[in-house]
């Protein structure tokens, strides 16, 4: 089951620019929460605070509260623990290009030392089921590389990945930017899938897919977040005249 | 608006012969160009071949050198001793030039100690192989006041470590930050992401890099003067001075007698083919177990 997030005057920094100033957020358990906003606003650099993957790059740093349910993520535990617990998926997909499917999948338990090969194949086909990805590739799992399936299976692949840990928050950095439009639908009816039995928080600059995926969502600007807000709301109702400009898009 | 189309014709024809011209050209060049690496390889060879060829019989791989005067013998205690000095050097130069490799590439970025290593490393790579030789003889034979395989051994890693090293830097550069990130995002720890990932999907590339130093050094004399060198007899003990085929090729080729110059030619021909068969074998071992449509 999800975890709700709660994000208390979060900032971090890239070198000396400060790409996220003072956030404060509740992310509900349960819901799909998608953050919206200009490029180089910050949502990107926000999700990866989630996951303490910020600080992977060497001149960033950020400080603040993240809760993870009770865990303040970047007080109680180790950077390992929470990226077990928040799964990821990126813009671009990126599977292990030497691995076949079924190891990319498994990887995240592999890699971590499992090695019960009946558990591994239960939770690779359940994962691949749970990402609609399961009759397209469950004759080939073990003779083809995970690169080579198209772009938008090796999309769900990476979610399928991302599942297999069994994590209770879903990071999506614009998961579906890079994809056709039938990719895109195929990963937009997943998220509404997956959304009772997972947290999700989904980046993304095509607004009709907030709108079609969230319950609630946020509007970035210059590293600030200028309004949270049910997703209605900020599409019919918004109160801050930065967010209707964006969303009638005189800017951005 | 579309351009007047005689304009548009009679440019593009005289545009379309011109770029005609110069893709022929180019080709042409890219093609002298291969001819020029590859005829010196394969006259090498045939000369090789047609020189060594005769003095290659069963005595040659089974019997040590005949004394003076002698007809017969062979270069079996050379061979050997090559493959022994070969095998210390590469189990102490390939993990040592690896995982120097790793520390430039994933743990290293931006710090000094990284900037002195690479730096170190190029320069060692550029020195000639006779100080290396020098090297390994002021460190362990006069300390041990004897010649031995292992001193032989020691030279020829220090000349491989730079290279591995080099490339092993380089090839982990290639692999991908996505990727790197996708394991980290699962919560694998970052050692594990290095080992399993980012080394696995550069492998191709450092096998290769391994695979031209062992080359480098197989065929290497110079280090091997002070250190390994060489005698006319079997030995198997690391504490020893032991033959090697460049050794023994060096000794015979110098020397006045026609025998000798004969099994030097031999001796030349089995050393480049001992490297082309141990570089194909790698090749084929390591290339195994890759999938389909893997990059």
């Amino acid at each position: 089951m999800g975890v709700g997030i709660n994000v208390e005057h979060l900032n971090a920094w890239y070198g000396t620019t400060h790409t996220l100033q003072d956030i404060n957020l509740n992310i509900p358990a349960n819901h799909a929460t998608a953050l919206i906003g200009p490029s180089g606003c910050g949502k990107s650099t926000f999700v990866r605070c989630l996951n303490r993957m910020h600080e992977t790059n060497p001149i960033a740093r950020a400080t603040g509260v993240v809760k993870m349910g009770e865990v303040d993520i970047y007080k109680d535990a180790s950077p390992v623990d929470i990226r077990r617990r928040v799964g990821m998926v990126f813009q671009r997909p990126n599977p292990f290009p030497t691995m076949s499917i079924y190891d990319n999948v498994a990887s995240g338990l592999k890699l971590n030392g499992f090695r019960n090969k009946a558990i591994l194949d239960e939770t690779v086909e359940r994962s691949l089921k749970a990402a609609a990805l399961w009759e397209e590739v469950k004759d080939d799992l073990k003779k083809k590389s995970g690169a080579s399936l198209s772009g938008g299976q090796q999309q769900r692949m990476c979610i399928a990945r991302a599942l297999a840990v069994d994590p209770e928050v879903l990071l999506m950095d614009e998961p579906a930017s890079a994809l056709d439009p039938v990719s895109t639908s195929k990963i937009e009816d997943l998220i509404f899938q997956l959304k009772s039995q997972y947290t999700i928080v989904i980046v993304t600059h095509n607004m009709q897919q907030a709108a079609r995926v969230a319950e609630n969502t946020g509007f970035f600007l210059n590293g600030k977040m200028v309004e949270f807000n049910s997703t209605d709301k900020i599409f019919t109702t918004p109160s801050d005249k930065r967010t209707e400009d964006y969303i009638t898009g005189r800017f951005g | 608006m579309r351009p007047p189309t005689n304009y548009k014709s009679r440019s593009m024809r005289l545009n379309s012969a011109w770029r005609y011209g110069i893709n022929h050209l180019v080709t042409g060049l890219a093609i002298l160009s291969t001819a020029l690496v590859i005829v010196p390889l394969v006259a090498i060879l045939v000369y090789l071949i047609y020189k060594g060829a005769s003095s290659l019989n069963l005595d040659f791989f089974t019997h040590i050198p005949a004394p003076v005067g002698e007809t017969g013998g062979g270069m079996a205690n050379a061979m050997l001793g090559s493959g022994i000095v070969l095998v210390l050097a590469s189990s102490m130069g390939i993990p040592v030039g690896i995982a120097a490799g790793v520390y430039l590439a994933e743990y290293g970025q931006g710090k000094l100690l990284a900037m002195a290593v690479r730096f170190t490393a190029d320069v060692l790579n550029g020195i000639p192989s006779i100080v290396m030789g020098i090297a390994a003889y002021s460190l362990i034979v006069m300390r041990q006041m004897h010649f031995s395989a292992f001193a032989g051994g020691v030279a020829l890693a220090i000349m491989m470590v730079p290279t591995i090293t080099r490339t092993t830097e380089e090839m982990l550069m290639t692999v991908p930050h996505s990727i790197r990130e996708a394991a980290l995002g699962l919560g694998v720890p970052k050692w594990r992401t290095v080992l399993s990932v980012s080394l696995r999907t550069a492998s191709p590339g450092i096998i290769t890099g391994c695979m031209l130093a062992f080359a480098r050094v197989a065929g290497e004399t110079a280090p091997l003067l002070f250190t390994a060198f060489g005698n006319q007899f079997w030995s198997f003990k690391l504490n020893e001075p032991i033959a090697a085929l460049p050794l023994q090729i060096y000794v015979y080729a110098i020397s006045p007698y026609d025998e000798w110059h004969r099994l030097a030619w031999g001796g030349a021909l089995v050393l480049i083919l001992m490297i082309m068969v141990s570089v194909t074998l790698v090749r084929i071992y390591a290339g195994r177990g890759v999938l389909k449509g893997a990059s």
